[in-house]
C-alpha cells in the first residue's frame, strides 16, 4: 500500500529492508565477519595461510560438510534434525567399495562390476532409501526426529560394520579391462583448477538455493517450518515435504561419502564418525533457527567455512588437537548466542526493522507482534 | 502470605481498587481507563462479552500482566505486582480460564507446586497430602491426592485448580469461569465454598458467561464493554435482562445482510455429522449436524464455548475426521479428502487461532498471503515472481490489507491486519465455501466491521460463507441465517429479523421470561 513495498528485497521468505545501521549489518552479517577475522588472523599468524593452494585444499575439506550441511539445512529448515548423516556417509562409501570390488552373483556364477556412474546413483539410491526411512519414522509414525535419527545413526553405522567385517575397502581405483575406473576422479581431479569436491558443493548449493527460494517446495517448506498447523491448513502436503527433505539430506550424506571415499581412496566403515554434529554447527552458525522456518543456504555455506577455516587454520599454526575442539565449540555457542539476539530483537521491535530512517510513520500501529496480544478476549 | 491485619474491616469495605486502567497492545486498546473495585466478603460478577476485556483486567489484578498505565491499590495503599507470585503473596489468586496444571504431576504435587512444605528431611510429603485431602473433602471431591492430574476429568481437573487456589489463604480469590467444565451438582458444591469464604471474609471475583448460575452468587454485578466499565449496580436491584443490555450495548453497525440477489445452488452440505470427542471419551462433540448453505448465503454459527463449533469447522475443512456423516461440497462427497484437496476444490477454513493456526510468523505478508495459492503462479518448476507479485498486491489491495508492503514481516501488522492476512490468503484460492471460525476474535470493533462488509462483499458475488462468534451482536450484522449450537446439536435457527434475546436463550446463555 505504501512506497516501501519497493525496497523489500528478499532472501527467502526473510526480509531484510531497507534501513541502515551498523549494529544490525554486523548482526546479520556475522558469520561472515566471523570468516572474514578467521582468515585475518591466521594470515598474520601463518605465512602459508593465505595462498590459493592452501584455500583450495581447505575448501576441498570444508566441501565436505558443506554438503552435508545444505541436506541438513533443509531438514533444520523443516524443524527437525538429522544425526544418521555421518552414518550415511560412511555407510554410502563402504557400498561404494563394496560395488567396485565386485558384485558376486552366485548362483549365476559371474562377478558384476558395475561402471562408476551406476555406482554413484546406487549410492545415491542408498542415501535417499536412509532418508526415507527417516521420513516416514517422523512424518508417519510421529517419532521425534531427534530420536528416530538417532535410531538410525546407529542402525546404518552398524549396517557399514556389518558389510565390511569391521574392515576398510582399500582399492577403489578400478581396473581398465572391467571399465569401471574414474571413481578417484571425484577426490583427485580439478576442473579450472578448482577440486571436483568444491565444485560439486557449489553445484549442490546453487540446486538447494533455486529449490528454496524459487519452487512452490521451498515455500512449503519454510512455511511447514515455520508453522506447520497453519502450512496444512493453507494445503501445503506438510507430511510430503517432511519426508522428502530427509531424503535429500540423506542424499546429501551420499554423495559427501563418495566425495570423501574417493579423496581417501579408501572406504572405511567408521568413516564420517560425528560429521552430522559439524553439519548442524554449520547450520547453526550460518543464522539458521533451530526451531525451523529461518535459514538460508548462504548463511550455512558461509558456517561450513568458518568450521573448516577455523580447523585447518588451528592445524597449520600448530595447535593442539584438542585446543581446535575447545575453539569450535566456543565458536558454536557464540553463534547460537547471537542468534538467540537476533530473533528476539525481531519479535520484541517487528516495526523497527527498517530501522530508525524509515517506517516511523506505521510503527504506532506495527509493534503488535506480541503473541499475548491474541489473549485480550475477555 | 500476609499477616492477619490488625485492624477487623467491615464486609463491604474496598479491598482493591483499580483505578484508571489501561492496557494497550500495540495499536489495541483492551481496557480504556476501567476502574474496579473489590469488596471484603462479597461476591463480584464481571461481566462482558468475548473481547471485553474481562481477562486482561484479571490478568493485571493478579500480577500476569503490567498495566500500560493506572494504579492498583491495595487496602488503600498503592500496590504495583511484580509477578503472580508477588500478587499470590499479598493474598491474591486466580484461577484461571485455561487450566494451569502439570499433566503429569499428581494432584498433590499440583497443589503445591512452587510452594513446597519442608519437613525436617526433604519436603513433607505427608502433610502436603493431608492438606491436599482436606482440600478435597471441603470440595465434595473424592480426588486421591496422589492421582495423575491427567488421569481426571476436564472437571476434576477444574476442581484441582480451584483447590490449588484455596489452599493459599487468600484474601482475594479471582475466579475465570470455574464452571466451564463442571457439572450441575459440581457447581453447587463451588458456590457452597464460595458462600463459606466470602462468610470468613475473602472476597471473590467471578467471572462466568452463564449468567443466570453468575446472578445466583454474585453481590455486585460490574458490566464491561469494549474495554471500558458500562453498568455496576448491586444484585438485588438487578436482573438477566439488565445484564444482556448493558453486555451487548449500542448495536455497533457490523452491517447488514447482502441483498439483491437470489441465492444460488446448495454449495456446502452438512449431511447428519458426528464427531467424536478428541480427548477420547465417548462423547460426540458434535452429534448428528444437518445444515445446507446456498451459494451467497452468509450463515452465522452462535454458540457457547464447548458447544462444538470450532470441531464442526475443523471436520468440514478436513482437519478432523467425521465420526458419522458426510460432507458434500455442490454434491460431491468430500469427507475422506484432504485438506489440500478440499482447499483444491474451492472450500477453505479461516482458523480460530491465527497465531497457531493460521500464520506463519517466520515469513512476510507476502508469503503468508500466497502460502494457499502456489500453484496459480508456478511456471514450469519456478515460481514466477511477477505473478506472485502481482497476486500478493492485488490481495493487499482487495482485503485492504495496512502493511508496510509485501516483505514486511507478518508480525508488523495489527490483529485486525493479521486477521485480513489469512482471509485473503484463502480468497486467493478462489474458493466457494469460506468457513471463518471467528473471525473478529482479538480485533477491535472498526477492524471487525471491515472484515464483516469483505464478506458481505464476496458473498454477493457468490461465495457461500460460515462463520462462528460467541458475541450475540455479530450475529445480527451480515448474517442472511443465524444458527445457534449448543452440546453438538443445532439447538435453533433464525433469520435476520431475530433478537439477541433469542439467540441467548437458545445457547443455553439465558433463559428469558
Amino acid at each position: 500500500m505504501t512506497s516501501a513495498s519497493q525496497n523489500s528485497s528478499r532472501s527467502g521468505p526473510r526480509t531484510s529492508s531497507g534501513g541502515f545501521s551498523l549494529a544490525k549489518l554486523l548482526l546479520e552479517g556475522r558469520a561472515f565477519l566471523a570468516l572474514m577475522v578467521i582468515i585475518l588472523v591466521f594470515s598474520m599468524l601463518s605465512p602459508y595461510y593465505f595462498s590459493l593452494g592452501n584455500f583450495l585444499t581447505m575448501a576441498s575439506h570444508v566441501a565436505i560438510f558443506g554438503i552435508l550441511a545444505v541436506g541438513m539445512l533443509l531438514v533444520i529448515l523443516n524443524g527437525g534434525i538429522d544425526l544418521s548423516v555421518g552414518s550415511t556417509l560412511g555407510l554410502s562409501g563402504v557400498i561404494a567399495g563394496f560395488l567396485m570390488q565386485g558384485v558376486q552373483l552366485q548362483t549365476l556364477g559371474i562377478v558384476l562390476f558395475p561402471p562408476v556412474w551406476v555406482v554413484v546413483v546406487l549410492v545415491c539410491v542408498l542415501g535417499a532409501l536412509v532418508g526415507l526411512v527417516n521420513g516416514v519414522l517422523i512424518a508417519w509414525l510421529k517419532v521425534p526426529a531427534f530420536v528416530a535419527t538417532l535410531g538410525m545413526l546407529y542402525v546404518v553405522r552398524g549396517a557399514a560394520l556389518l558389510m565390511t567385517n569391521g574392515l576398510t575397502y582399500n582399492d577403489l581405483g578400478g581396473k581398465p579391462e572391467l571399465g569401471n575406473t574414474g571413481f578417484d576422479w571425484l577426490g583427485f581431479n580439478r576442473l579450472f583448477g578448482i577440486p571436483i569436491g568444491v565444485l560439486v558443493m557449489v553445484v549442490i548449493a546453487i540446486i538447494g538455493s533455486i529449490i528454496l527460494n524459487r519452487t512452490a517446495f521451498g515455500r512449503w517448506l519454510y512455511a511447514s517450518g515455520g508453522n506447520e498447523r497453519a502450512a496444512e491448513l493453507s494445503g501445503v502436503p506438510v507430511k510430503k515435504v517432511q519426508v522428502s527433505v530427509y531424503m535429500l539430506s540423506g542424499i546429501c550424506a551420499s554423495v559427501a561419502g563418495l566425495i570423501l571415499s574417493s579423496e581417501l581412496t579408501s572406504a572405511g566403515p567408521t568413516a564420517g564418525n560425528s560429521y552430522e554434529l559439524t553439519a548442524i554447527a554449520a547450520v547453526v552458525i550460518g543464522g539458521a533457527a533451530l526451531t525451523g522456518g529461518r535459514g538460508n543456504i548462504r548463511g550455512t555455506l558461509v558456517g561450513a567455512f568458518v568450521i573448516g577455516f577455523l580447523s585447518d587454520g588451528l592445524v597449520i599454526i600448530g595447535v593442539s588437537a584438542y585446543w581446535q575442539t575447545v575453539f569450535t565449540g566456543a565458536v558454536i555457542v557464540l553463534a547460537v548466542l547471537l542468534n538467540a539476539i537476533q530473533y528476539r530483537r525481531r519479535v520484541k521491535l517487528p516495526g523497527s526493522n527498517g530501522g530508525p530512517s524509515t517506517s516511523q510513520q506505521q510503527a504506532g500501529k506495527a509493534r503488535t507482534a506480541d503473541p499475548a496480544h491474541e489473549k485480550i478476549a475477555g | 502470605m500476609n499477616a492477619a491485619p490488625q485492624f477487623e474491616p467491615a464486609a463491604g469495605d474496598t479491598v482493591l481498587a483499580a483505578r484508571n486502567i489501561v492496557k494497550s497492545y500495540g495499536g489495541t486498546h483492551a481496557l480504556k481507563g476501567v476502574n474496579f473495585d473489590i469488596r471484603r466478603g462479597e461476591v463480584t460478577t464481571l461481566f462482558g462479552e468475548n473481547g471485553a476485556g474481562k481477562s486482561t483486567l484479571m490478568k493485571i489484578l493478579s500480577g500476569v500482566e503490567t498495566p500500560t498505565s493506572g494504579s492498583i491499590e491495595l487496602d488503600g495503599r498503592p500496590v504495583v505486582f511484580s509477578s503472580t507470585v508477588d500478587a499470590r503473596d499479598r493474598g491474591i489468586s486466580i484461577i484461571h480460564q485455561e487450566l494451569s496444571l502439570a499433566p503429569n504431576l499428581s494432584v498433590r504435587d499440583n497443589i503445591f507446586m512452587g510452594r513446597e512444605l519442608r519437613g525436617a528431611t526433604g519436603l513433607d510429603f505427608a502433610e502436603e497430602a493431608r492438606q491436599t485431602r482436606m482440600l478435597m473433602a471441603d470440595l465434595e471431591e473424592d480426588i486421591d491426592p496422589m492421582t495423575l492430574v491427567q488421569d481426571l476429568r476436564l472437571g476434576q481437573q477444574q476442581i484441582v485448580e480451584i483447590a490449588r487456589a484455596l489452599s493459599v489463604d487468600s484474601r482475594i480469590l479471582i475466579m475465570d469461569e470455574p464452571t466451564s467444565a463442571l457439572s450441575a451438582t459440581e457447581v453447587e458444591v463451588l458456590f457452597k465454598v464460595i458462600r463459606d469464604l466470602t462468610a470468613r471474609g475473602v472476597s471473590i471475583v467471578y467471572i462466568s458467561h452463564h449468567l443466570e448460575e453468575a446472578l445466583q452468587i454474585t453481590d455486585h454485578a460490574v458490566v464491561l464493554r469494549d474495554g471500558a466499565i458500562t453498568a455496576t449496580a448491586s444484585a438485588r436491584t438487578i436482573d438477566l435482562e439488565w445484564i444482556v443490555r448493558n453486555m451487548v450495548g449500542e448495536n455497533f453497525d457490523l452491517g447488514s445482510p447482502p441483498t439483491g440477489y437470489a441465492f444460488g445452488d446448495v454449495a456446502l452440505s452438512i449431511d447428519d455429522v458426528s464427531i467424536a470427542d478428541v480427548s477420547g471419551s465417548d462423547r460426540l462433540v458434535v452429534d448428528r449436524l444437518s445444515l445446507d448453505v446456498r451459494a451467497g448465503e452468509i450463515v452465522c454459527i452462535y454458540g457457547l464455548m464447548g458447544a462444538g463449533r470450532t470441531e464442526l469447522l475443523e471436520c468440514v475443512a478436513g482437519r478432523l475426521p467425521v465420526t458419522g456423516g458426510r460432507v458434500l461440497l455442490e454434491g460431491d462427497d468430500i469427507s475422506r479428502l484432504s485438506i489440500a484437496e478440499r482447499i483444491n476444490r474451492g472450500l477453505v477454513l479461516v482458523p480460530e487461532d491465527r497465531q497457531r493456526d493460521g500464520l506463519v510468523q517466520t515469513m512476510t505478508v507476502g508469503a503468508n498471503l500466497s502460502l494457499a495459492s502456489i500453484g496459480a503462479f508456478v511456471k514450469g518448476m519456478l515460481l514466477s515472481r511477477s505473478r506472485e507479485r502481482s497476486l500478493i498486491d492485488g490481495t493487499i489491495r482487495d482485503v485492504r490489507v495496512k502493511t508496510a508492503g509485501a516483505g514486511a514481516p507478518i508480525g508488523s501488522l495489527s490483529g485486525g491486519n493479521q486477521q485480513k492476512v489469512v482471509i485473503g490468503k484463502m480468497l486467493t484460492t478462489d474458493p466457494k465455501v469460506m468457513l471463518l471460525d471467528e473471525p473478529s476474535r482479538g480485533i477491535d470493533v472498526g477492524a471487525k466491521a471491515e472484515v464483516f462488509r469483505l464478506l458481505g462483499e464476496r458473498a454477493a458475488q457468490g461465495l457461500a460463507v460460515v462463520f462462528s462468534t460467541s458475541e450475540v451482536a455479530e450475529c445480527l450484522g451480515i448474517a442472511h441465517r443465524i444458527i445457534v449450537m449448543r452440546r453438538g446439536r443445532i439447538s435453533a435457527q433464525f433469520g435476520a429479523d431475530v433478537t439477541k434475546e433469542q439467540i441467548m436463550a437458545a445457547s443455553g446463555e439465558a433463559v428469558l421470561v
